[in-house]
């Protein structure tokens, strides 16, 4: 028998026959882990499983590459404490839905797992929150091999009037540079290079240059599935909030 | 004997078959079935037969509501056709199953819509999937002043109780509280129902 003991986040559930549910959490040492839990669409535990909802985690199964099952103990919900908060709602969801799309199974992230958490204690906290999330995003792509490097531009070497980001490279281009290529380019709005204001719409644009490198870097290795509608509806919620 | 397993005869086939049906519905499995099929079979006139005849009616006869998706036998249901119901309010649920639920505890005596599930990224649920539009559509039609939102206190139950909020500007939009079950113990909750009943207070 393998056993191992973690802690993680629900990223979803789905029932499994009529009172089990297959339950797939974000780990730091075991990554994006799935497995059986026994009761886990009944009334005692349904509950407990929501996402975001952190566990201390108990995995058996007799071969590794088994599904095993889990034995969980609740540490902490969050889903609760964010039900009346459009913002915080439309977040948690993007989060954890993201989370389970582009992650790859059993691969330990222990930094984006800090990072997740961290983003997560944030939640319900509307002024920081939006801009937390941008961060979150490129720190998720930089983890999974696919960072930005926004520091100078690609082609003359200069850190000045930097408006755009190659979409071949990931990194920035200045406007001087982009010269009659602009319109081939993705936008580089200065939040998303960790200047100007963080309002919703400039944080709303940031996150359609991440957003597109999630789509058609990350998800395109992964079959080619579209990007879950809840990041859609976050990304809608905080233009909303301009 | 039959069942699965046993050795199946042309003298047990249907027996077999039946078996083999029950055990699909929820809360059964294969024994359980077996038990089942056996019991019918020895109260034949008073069980097996009635229960035959009715499953032929409903399966002949049953139906969405064309207005609020709830089942019955007819295209509108009772609720949609009693003018009595017409109060001005909607109360929207998940399923079918929760405006029983609701409809056995006899705390409301308006209408009611069926979305027929809730917005979900897992399963790629999208609004289109549910039946929004006619919920828009009918507030229009039938002069609706308050739509109460009686979805499940989950990421998803509320991510689309917020979704149906942002499409009704204009209309009073409530939802159920959240809290304490009846002869609930607060030992026993967890701490999200403690935290909802905490914001939920109200002056005593």
């Amino acid at each position: 028998m393998i056993e191992w003991r973690d802690e993680g986040a629900v990223l979803a559930v789905r029932t499994h026959g009529e009172t089990a549910a297959i339950v797939e959490v974000f780990t730091p040492s075991h990554g994006r882990h799935a497995g059986v839990v026994r009761g886990g669409a009944g009334r005692r535990l349904g509950p407990l499983l929501q996402p975001g909802a952190q566990l201390d985690l108990r995995w058996a199964a007799r071969l590794d590459d088994h599904l095993g099952a889990y034995t969980i103990e609740p540490l902490r919900s969050r889903a609760a404490l964010v039900m009346g908060d459009r913002l915080a709602l439309a977040g948690l969801a993007a989060v954890c839905a993201l989370l389970a799309h582009v992650l790859p199974e059993r691969e330990p992230h222990p930094t984006l797992y800090a990072r997740t958490m961290a983003l997560l204690d944030l939640l319900g906290q509307a002024e920081v929150w939006p801009l937390a999330y941008l961060q979150w995003e490129v720190a998720l792509l930089d983890e999974l091999g696919f960072g930005l490097d926004l520091s100078a531009c690609a082609v003359s070497g200069t850190n000045e009037d930097l408006c755009y980001v190659s979409p071949r490279s990931g990194r920035a281009v200045s406007r001087q540079s982009a010269g009659a290529w602009a319109d081939r380019l993705l936008p580089l709005p200065p939040v998303l290079a960790g200047q100007g204001e963080a309002t919703g719409a400039e944080i709303a644009r940031a996150l359609g240059t991440t957003g597109w490198f999630i789509e058609h870097r990350l998800v395109k290795g992964l079959g080619d599935r579209p990007l879950p509608a809840a990041r859609a509806r976050l990304v809608e919620a905080i233009a909303r909030q301009a | 004997m039959p069942g699965r397993g046993a050795g199946m005869s042309e003298d047990t086939r249907d027996i077999e078959a039946l078996i083999d049906l029950m055990a699909r519905l929820p809360g059964l499995g294969p024994r359980s079935a077996r038990r089942a099929v056996l019991h019918l079979i020895k109260k034949r006139r008073q069980q097996l037969i009635p229960l035959a005849e009715t499953l032929a009616r409903v399966g002949a006869t049953a139906r969405e509501c064309v207005t609020c998706g709830n089942i019955g036998t007819a295209d509108q249901c009772d609720i949609c056709r009693s003018e009595k119901r017409a109060n001005g309010q909607i109360c929207v649920v998940e399923d079918v199953a929760d405006l029983w639920a609701m409809e056995r505890g006899q705390a409301f005596r308006g209408r009611y819509h069926v979305l027929g599930g809730t917005l979900s990224a897992l399963d790629a649920v999208g609004p289109e999937d549910l039946r929004i539009p006619q919920l828009v559509a009918r507030i229009a039609d039938e002069g609706v002043g308050e739509i109460i939102l009686a979805l499940p206190a989950t990421v998803d139950g509320q991510t689309t109780a917020h979704y149906i909020a942002d499409q009704l500007p204009g209309v009073t939009v409530t939802s159920l509280a959240q809290g304490v079950p009846m002869g609930g113990e607060l030992d026993y909750l967890d701490d999200g129902t403690i935290t909802a009943a905490f914001k939920a207070r109200r002056a005593f």
